[in-house]
């Protein structure tokens, strides 16, 4: 149970998928100028990430990985290279999938996730999520707890960008450094403060 | 106006950067800049499936049917990343080896999907090709800047070959390991960011006038 835990923590601070992954960064960007905007990409991005990346865990497992089809019989078939190919429509098809129930059954939400919902899909932040699940070789639970922990720690560094940016229009900024340059900065120093969470897991 | 081929291919480098003055396709300028030849790489890899890409959605533009363009335009773009992963599996496995995912990750690379929205899907083959080219080769510029200054600073070499003898090996200069972390990409694209939007003023003005 501890290490679970441990994983959670670790995936959602320490290694904060876009604070030091640098992933998603391009979203972020866009959607951090108001909070609502965060709140509603930091909510889709933590449902859309805890769907996709067991999903494409077992995907790797019991299709893609080299002897994956070994349970059909045929363990010497490689089909690793059209593993990338699958993983980026699984995750099309869930977004497609998810916006028509949320839109269905919570028509208040699909109204406060506007856009972001479809542009989820080319958000690298998902992709990688699913990747790195890969790369490490998660198994199934693994895989779920990873998903729910990044896509927590992606919605925080959001919120809290949000937030500071909030602030930030009250600041004096340099001609040519507003917006997007300043952003930067700030997550700079954001990520140089998740640098410092990276102890509380090892005790 | 009608913008011609050297338009295409010169603009994007610095006038319209994608990075600095778009801020489009970020992620991954961010990651893999630890050092030059890593960057220079990933600017090679994303020059060709941007150029490849813009051409073959051109190509089949008139044929996409409007309502599942996305996910055709990304099957094509991640066909590409799957040709250029294979092919630096071969010939530079070590530094595909450091680039990890963020080879697959030009699949979501906003560059590459922006310029097959804006441009393939309405214009000739050669002038996307071009343009997409002319995109990778302006990412391309800011990842060995970027790439540059952390290697130097963070490890005292370029390309892995020393350059500044540093204090661990009898010389004189101890290397900034902040450099060689997350928060020093952010502060470096930051202040490029800056500096793009300077330099990409006066053109700004000139075609205001204009």
């Amino acid at each position: 149970m501890n290490d679970y835990l441990a994983l959670f923590l670790q995936a959602a601070f320490s290694e904060n998928i876009m604070l030091v992954f640098f992933l998603g960064i391009c979203t972020a960007i866009a959607t951090s100028k108001s909070m609502e905007a965060a709140l509603g990409a930091g909510v889709a991005i933590f449902i859309v990430q805890s769907v996709t990346v067991p999903l494409n865990s077992l995907l790797n497992t019991y299709l893609f990985q080299p002897g994956a089809l070994a349970w059909a019989g045929l363990p010497e078939i490689d089909m690793s290279a059209l593993g990338l190919i699958a993983y980026i429509g699984v995750i099309a098809a869930t977004v497609q999938i998810l916006e028509m129930v949320i839109d269905k059954h919570f028509p208040k939400l699909y109204n406060a996730f506007g856009v972001f919902l479809p542009l989820i899909t080319v958000n690298c932040a998902i992709l990688g999520g699913s990747l790195f699940s890969i790369q490490r070789n998660y198994h199934l639970l693994e895989s779920v707890v990873f998903g729910l922990g990044s896509g927590a720690g992606w919605a925080l560094a959001i919120v809290l960008l949000a937030g500071i940016r909030d602030k930030l229009r009250y600041a004096d900024v340099p001609e040519g450094l507003e917006g997007t340059g300043i952003t930067f900065i700030v997550m700079g120093l954001m990520a140089l403060s998740f640098m410092g969470l990276s102890g509380i897991y090892a005790a | 106006m009608e913008r011609t081929v050297r338009q295409y291919l010169l603009e994007p480098l610095l006038a319209r950067n994608p990075i600095t003055v778009q801020a489009l396709g970020i992620c991954s300028a961010l990651a893999v800049t630890v050092g030059l030849r890593p960057s220079l790489l990933m600017a090679v890899a994303v020059i060709a499936v941007s150029g490849f890409a813009n051409a073959a959605i051109s190509l089949i533009r008139n044929r996409i049917p409007n309502s599942i363009r996305l996910i055709v335009q990304i099957v094509v773009i991640a066909t590409f990343v799957v040709v250029v992963d294979e092919l630096l599996k071969a010939y530079a496995p070590d530094t595909s080896k450091r680039l990890s995912v963020y080879v697959f990750l030009i699949v979501t690379n906003c560059i590459i999907l922006a310029r097959v929205e804006s441009v393939a899907m309405n214009k000739p083959v050669w002038p996307s090709f071009v343009d997409g080219i002319g995109n990778g080769l302006g990412y391309g510029l800011v990842l060995a800047i970027v790439g540059t200054i952390r290697e130097l600073l963070g490890a005292g070499s370029l390309l892995d070959e020393p350059v500044f003898v540093t204090a661990a090996n009898g010389g004189w200069y101890e290397p900034v390991g902040l450099f060689r972390m997350a928060p020093s990409a952010f502060f470096i694209i930051g202040l490029l960011i800056w500096a793009g939007h300077r330099l990409a003023k006066p053109a700004d003005d000139a075609r205001k006038e204009r």
